[in-house]
């Protein structure tokens, strides 16, 4: 392969991410003007947040509380060396609402509902169920798509705020039942360190925006894939790859813009 | 699975996200306790006042009795002009004293005012007159190896 060649190569790779970053920044727009049609029928919200939300309840729920316990049981490790054990629950709540919380959920619900969404999707293209709504003047954004988004968007805030309060109960069932912390101590360190706006509100806003942004790779990858069997199962693959370098890129922008600004 | 028992499914996976919000708000940044009742501002001017970061509180006796709103710099006598809110059931004399204290040795700074004796108390929109600044690590261990150092050129004169 010779360097013209190479250069050819990156130019195409590049173009086509390009192509592709604004291909999907324009599917998004769309599914948002069809998002209030979508709301005449809410029943077909209901049940997507059913589907998406409901059935992530458990895992979302179990690994908040190994992430609380594990991170008790870090945290006062490094908090004993100066004395300070008892800041262990400000250090497992800040943590889990800032930060864990809203990345942790949203990765793994690009890995539960993201994947479900776009497997499905993809189906429905490659059985054309999609072009028949086509046919039958069905506009499948505003059918099947948009109840999808808004459901995404709607169930995401809730599974982190979910995760960070099971995580906290963790946190505390380490920290004072299993070490023996006293409990006022690590609740009220707790209490006076985290604000209700700049700590649980930025880390719901941090959930929400990670919820447009995984169900939308979600419904774009399943809208885009190829109409075969191995295109599904790549664009399958491509939602979670996408989903959780977006969360983890979007997060670092978000806790810098948010978080880094002088008080 | 009928429509009204997905309904009611959705219902409890909502409830328990606004549950789990309700949680982190109350018991883990303690609203409840940020809510105080009926205020009044009065204002304070420190020639320094170090460390102290908005909504730190406002302490008599080690009670917490209010929240510093807004710390500025007076342009005229380049001060800093800390406004706080205290509640309305706890008056204080005009001639209150108020000094920023530090909770521990390291711990976040706070406002501690002293009650004085007057008849008279503060009143929304007063300024207390009598100020303690911030203590100023940096300065205090100058001033430390000032005296050390006066102390020492004392004793070589002998």
């Amino acid at each position: 392969m010779n360097p013209h060649d190479l250069l050819a190569g990156l130019g195409r790779w590049a173009l086509g991410f390009l192509f592709r970053l604004g291909h999907g920044a324009f599917f998004l727009v769309e599914l948002l003007r069809n998002t209030p049609a979508s709301l005449r029928r809410f029943y077909l919200v209901v049940a997507q947040i059913h589907a998406i939300g409901n059935y992530s309840v458990v895992i979302i729920a179990a690994s908040g509380l190994a992430v609380g316990f594990v991170l008790a049981l870090q945290g006062y490790y490094t908090l004993s060396r100066y004395g300070a054990a008892e800041s262990l629950g400000l250090l497992v709540a800040l943590s889990l609402v800032r930060e864990l919380g809203p990345v942790v959920t949203a990765l793994l619900f690009a890995g539960r509902a993201g994947t479900s969404l776009t497997a499905e999707i993809g189906l429905m293209k490659a059985g054309e169920q999609l072009a028949a709504m086509e046919m039958m003047a069905i506009d499948p954004k505003q059918r099947v798509l948009a109840p999808r988004l808004l459901g995404g968007i709607i169930a995401m805030p809730l599974l982190a705020a979910m995760f960070s309060a099971v995580g906290i109960f963790g946190g505390y069932v380490v920290g004072v039942l299993m070490i023996g912390i006293d409990p006022g101590q690590f609740w009220s360190q707790m209490q006076a360190g985290v604000d209700v706006w700049d700590d649980v509100g930025n880390g719901i806003f941090k959930s929400l925006v990670f919820g447009v942004a995984c169900t939308v790779v979600a419904l774009y990858q399943g809208y885009e894939a190829e109409a075969t069997p191995e295109g599904v199962a790549k664009a399958t693959t491509r939602t979670v790859v996408i989903s959780s370098l977006a969360v983890l890129l979007l997060d670092f922008v978000l806790t810098a813009v948010m978080f880094s600004a002088p008080r | 699975m009928t429509r009204r028992n997905i309904e009611t499914l959705v219902g409890v996976f909502v409830l328990m996200g606004f549950v789990a919000i309700g949680y982190l708000a109350l018991k883990a940044a303690n609203l409840a306790a940020m809510t105080i009742g009926e205020t009044y501002a009065v204002a304070a001017h420190f020639d320094n006042v170090g460390g102290l970061k908005p909504r730190a509180p406002v302490k008599s006796a080690g009670v917490t009795v209010g929240r510093v709103t807004s710390i500025s710099l007076d342009g005229k006598t380049f001060q800093g002009v800390v406004t706080m809110e205290l509640e309305k059931r706890f008056a204080f004399p005009k001639d209150t004293s108020a000094a920023i204290l530090t909770a521990g040795l390291l711990g976040d700074q706070y406002v501690g005012l002293n009650p004085g004796a007057d008849e008279a108390n503060l009143a929304a929109g007063d300024t207390i007159r009598m100020t303690q600044s911030a203590v100023v690590l940096e300065n205090l261990i100058g001033q430390l190896l000032y005296s050390r150092a006066a102390e020492g050129g004392g004793d070589a004169k002998k």
